[in-house]
């Protein structure tokens, strides 16, 4: 699908970018099986990471202390390293942030009272060497806390796809709500599959766009499906799975180009939002990319595969048909 | 034809022009500001005078002054001059006052007459501290447990039944007895007294050892946890009132779990001091011979007492010796006396402190008793032209109360001027200690250069993402694409709007992100609806019914879609904390702006520019 320059607008003068001047021929469904492996075979790899490499999991979830100070003067780890070791922070792992003035030092989960004072002595001993130096921030997290949030946030994806299951339940058919599901789980997957394989670290905020990919990867399937119930009322001589194709072609400017606007916001946070919400913007870059071909191949697929038909989704009442009526 | 009814129209502008004015004092900066309040929560008329003459000796030059009817706002042009008003104000006007640091919105007055503000920044934003306080529950029951101990041993001596021992056990406290009767009769003593909060079970063993065991009741735990949690919350307002915080938040999360949150504080080291401070509570006899303004004076207190004052400034004189001190205090609660119809203070004590008492008052009936309330507090004082922080040990009377009669478990302070004092005298009482220890599970600082940072790369990220997709639309969907990026920019301003109107809402950088995530996401419903008039004219329909069809088919699917963006912002809402809950307000308000402004707003611009035409080219 190359970009067409039009030139069959003769009252018009001006030039209009259209992708999908005429609806696209695609035979999605032909390939179906190919992809259906694709797919298998990425979730497989990413359950299997998921057990190999696990994840990097942020001190919101293992409970710990982080400290992001900031140098005057670009500062040599060595010379933090030192500081630290000085008043008994060994295991303290220092790392430069963004530039070589700002050091993130990670300090393992302890137990017992003195936790919440850790901060407190970390930076007395950093000021004592260069009195310039500013404190950025300081997250702290008790183990207890730690494990909260790790219950919570599972909780958190549990109950979302749940209630998507009774919506899409309710809205459609089964095996359409089922199709939708697979692919929401399959985006996930896949997603955190990512985040395991290039060990980038997973906290609050990945969790909250994991979340979001859950409601967004929908929405491509729903708008695929609401065409699909369109189709399968007004195309009556084609079969199931050529009505299927054609709603996907159909509806592929509008997935292509829903898509793109998305990820070019979520690109634009990826590159100016700053350190905190990078984890954030690429868990939301890689969800969409995959949700986009998922809800174009894994939720139809799917729900060709179960066997969904015609009569499963003519209307049993109104839903709208008056507007079908042609002028 | 497309035409909306002029009422429709108007109703759509109305909106919008309403969002926008709300969403105006976003645009304004925020002066660097000091507040002071007063520590007794009145206010002194020539307090604005006081501070006026001390900026003014120092040479320092304040933007405004503004009083409202418990604190003192004084703007200044930099922060460098607030910060050094703050020191010298502070350390000048003494411990009666708490001086803040604050940001005081400079919204011009005539929105604020409409009650316009911006939207509130959270702790990400603005800098500060963010604590979750773990409350150890175990302990409060324990506490509880070991009260009953006690007072199962009173209540039986009081009634001379024999018992031969009370221990505690993994169900709850048991008393043993020798013979059948007299358990039997503690039984019904005990339970007349405890039966609402312990359930009783009487158990014999072969030699001749009977046991009746007293269980706290799932109600009786959960009240005694409730309370423990309560009066924490209490401690930890007044003594965060100390750090002199402009806008703290305190707050229960959970069961057992307490937030505090104070923007501005960088000072992390002392907030923990202060919160996990002791205050502490003495009762002790009024020595009414002596004078206490004769010792005021001289500065010298007569023997064997010691000079205090009252939250009036007063002198009092106390004995040196101690009835009782604020840890044996189980409960105090602000009421009315049923016989003098005045206010009052209620206070339970435990069996230990009850005796104690019984005997000490037993011998002062009739006599003036002083309440004396002790806390370590940071100051600031200028010492070498320099200000600095050092604790000081606060000793104050806040009651003097003449005893009435041998006073036992309960008894109660009466003769107070008003129930806002006696209100505010059980509070202090409570605030004595804490039911039950605290630690610190979680914390979060954000450094003041941390939060300037993060508003300004949400802020370019709004502005980077907003270029992008209004670029986007326009190339490829033309007047249709600039029509739905004018709904784009309404949408964003209703939702600027709506943050700022609300007043629990606040932005975060994960509510920024939510903010550019509904942008990519508003524009979908857009590209719905083109693609759907796209469509139509492409079968061959006439434009306008291309435009009737193109919106009102892809309407079903928007509202779906919507939905569950919208469930899925709804779980993070009822399960995120802090900043991931702001990530859902702005995605959830974001999300119902756009169902009005790309669905309502374009259709009102596209109607008001197609409707009335009969020939027309359409640009989508």
């Amino acid at each position: 699908m190359g970009a067409a320059v039009n030139s069959s607008s003769p009252s018009k003068a001006s030039i209009i970018v259209d992708f999908f001047k005429h609806t696209p021929h695609v035979d999605f469904m032909r390939w179906r099986w190919f992809f259906v492996w694709v797919s298998a075979a990425l979730v497989l790899i990413s359950l299997m990471l998921f057990v190999v490499r696990g994840f990097n999991f942020g001190i919101d979830f293992t409970g710990g202390t982080i400290i992001e100070v900031h140098y005057a003067r670009p500062v040599q780890l060595g010379e933090v390293r030192e500081a630290l070791r000085k008043v008994g922070f060994e295991r303290a792992v220092t790392q430069y942030f963004g530039t070589s003035r700002d050091v993130l030092i990670r300090i393992p989960p302890e137990n017992g009272h003195g936790a919440s004072k850790l901060s407190d002595r970390v930076f007395k001993a950093l000021q004592q060497k260069d009195d310039r130096v500013q404190l950025r921030r300081v997250e702290f997290v008790g183990p207890q806390v730690g494990e909260d949030l790790r219950e919570q946030g599972g909780l958190a994806v549990l109950y979302a796809l749940i209630m998507i299951l009774v919506y899409v339940a309710v809205r459609f058919e089964w095996r359409l709500s089922l199709g939708a599901i697979i692919a929401l789980v399959h985006d996930v997957i896949i997603t955190l599959g990512v985040f395991s394989l290039m060990q980038l670290e997973f906290n609050l905020n990945v969790l909250a766009a994991i979340l979001t990919i859950i409601g967004y990867s929908l929405n491509d399937s729903i708008v695929v499906f609401d065409r699909i119930r369109e189709n399968f009322r007004k195309i009556r001589r084609k079969s199931v799975e050529e009505t299927i194709n054609i709603s996907i072609n159909e509806t592929l400017s509008r997935t292509v180009n829903t898509s793109l606007a998305t990820l070019m916001v979520v690109i634009a946070l990826y590159l100016v939002g700053g350190s905190v919400l990078s984890g954030f913007s690429l868990a939301l870059i890689v969800g969409i990319i995959v949700g986009t071909y998922s809800s174009v191949y894994v939720a139809s697929s799917y729900a060709l595969m179960l066997g969904v038909s015609r009569a499963d989704l003519m209307p049993a009442k109104k839903e709208g048909e008056g507007l079908s009526t042609r002028p | 034809m497309n035409h909306y009814p002029w009422w429709k129209n108007l109703l759509i502008l109305g909106i919008v022009l309403i969002a926008t004015v709300y969403a105006l004092p976003n645009l304004y900066p925020e002066d660097p500001a000091i507040q002071i309040s007063q520590t007794n929560g009145r206010m002194a008329k020539d307090l604005r005078q006081r501070v006026s003459d001390i900026l003014q000796k120092r040479g320092l030059t304040s933007k405004s002054f503004e009083r409202s009817s418990n604190q003192l706002l004084v703007r200044f042009n930099d922060a460098e001059t607030q910060l050094e008003a703050k020191d010298i104000v502070a350390s000048r006007l003494g411990n009666d006052f708490t001086v803040a640091l604050n940001l005081a919105p400079a919204t011009p007055g005539w929105l604020r007459a409409i009650n316009a503000s911006p939207m509130n920044l959270g702790l990400d934003l603005r800098g500060g501290v963010h604590f979750l306080l773990q409350v150890d529950m175990q302990a409060a029951v324990q506490k509880a447990r070991d009260r009953f101990e006690d007072d199962f041993g009173d209540l039986l001596r009081e009634q001379d039944i024999r018992y031969l021992g009370i221990s505690q056990g993994a169900d709850g406290v048991s008393v043993e007895f020798s013979d059948a009767q007299s358990r039997d009769r503690a039984l019904d003593v005990l339970s007349n007294e405890y039966g609402d909060r312990l359930t009783f079970q009487a158990s014999e063993s072969g030699d001749n050892r009977y046991e009746l065991t007293g269980t706290l009741s799932d109600a009786a735990v959960k009240e005694t946890r409730d309370f423990a949690l309560d009066q924490n919350i209490t401690t930890l307002r007044n003594r965060v009132n100390e750090l002199g915080v402009a806008e703290p938040v305190i707050q229960q999360q959970g069961g057992s779990r307490v937030v505090v949150e104070l923007p501005g504080v960088q000072d992390t080291a002392r907030a923990k001091e202060i919160l996990g401070a002791t205050a502490t509570l003495e009762f002790r006899m009024v020595d009414e011979q002596g004078n206490p303004f004769a010792a005021k004076q001289s500065g010298h207190a007569p023997l064997g007492d010691e000079l205090y004052s009252d939250r009036k400034g007063n002198p009092v004189l106390l004995k040196r010796r101690v009835m009782l001190t604020g840890d044996y205090i189980t409960d105090a609660s602000s009421g009315i006396d049923s016989q003098t119809n005045g206010p009052a203070v209620f206070i339970t004590l435990d069996g230990e402190g009850a005796r104690l008492f019984s005997q000490a008052t037993a011998e002062n009936v009739g006599k003036l008793m002083g309440v004396v309330f002790i806390e370590t507090k940071p100051q600031t004082v200028e010492r070498n032209g320099k200000t600095v922080q050092v604790p000081r040990t606060v000793e104050e009377v806040i009651n003097v109360a003449r005893i009435q009669e041998q006073l036992g478990r309960r008894f109660q302070i009466t003769g107070l001027d008003s129930t806002e004092e006696a209100r505010n005298l059980a509070l202090l009482l409570r605030a004595g200690a804490l039911a039950a220890p605290m630690t610190i599970v979680e914390e979060r600082t954000i450094g003041p250069s941390l939060g300037a940072q993060n508003i300004e790369q949400g802020y370019k990220s709004v502005v980077l993402g907003f270029i992008l997709v209004v670029t986007f639309m326009a190339v490829y969907y033309q007047l249709f694409g600039v029509i739905a990026d004018i709904a784009l920019l309404g949408n964003l301003v209703l939702l600027i709007g709506i943050m700022s109107v609300i007043p629990g809402l606040t932005l975060t950088l994960p509510g920024i992100a939510g903010i550019v995530l509904t942008m990519g996401m508003a524009v979908d419903a857009n590209v719905l609806i083109n693609e759907r008039v796209r469509e139509e004219i492409k079968n061959g329909n006439s434009p306008q019914a291309s435009i009737q069809a193109g919106y009102s088919r892809a309407f079903a699917t928007i509202v779906d879609t919507h939905v569950t963006t919208l469930i899925a912002a709804i779980v993070l809402f009822a399960f995120g904390t802090g900043p991931i809950k702001g990530f859902a307000v702005t995605l959830t308000v974001g999300l119902a702006c756009s169902m009005f402004t790309a669905i309502m707003g374009t259709r009102a611009l596209v109607n008001l520019i197609y409707g009335r035409r009969r020939k027309l080219q359409l640009s989508v």
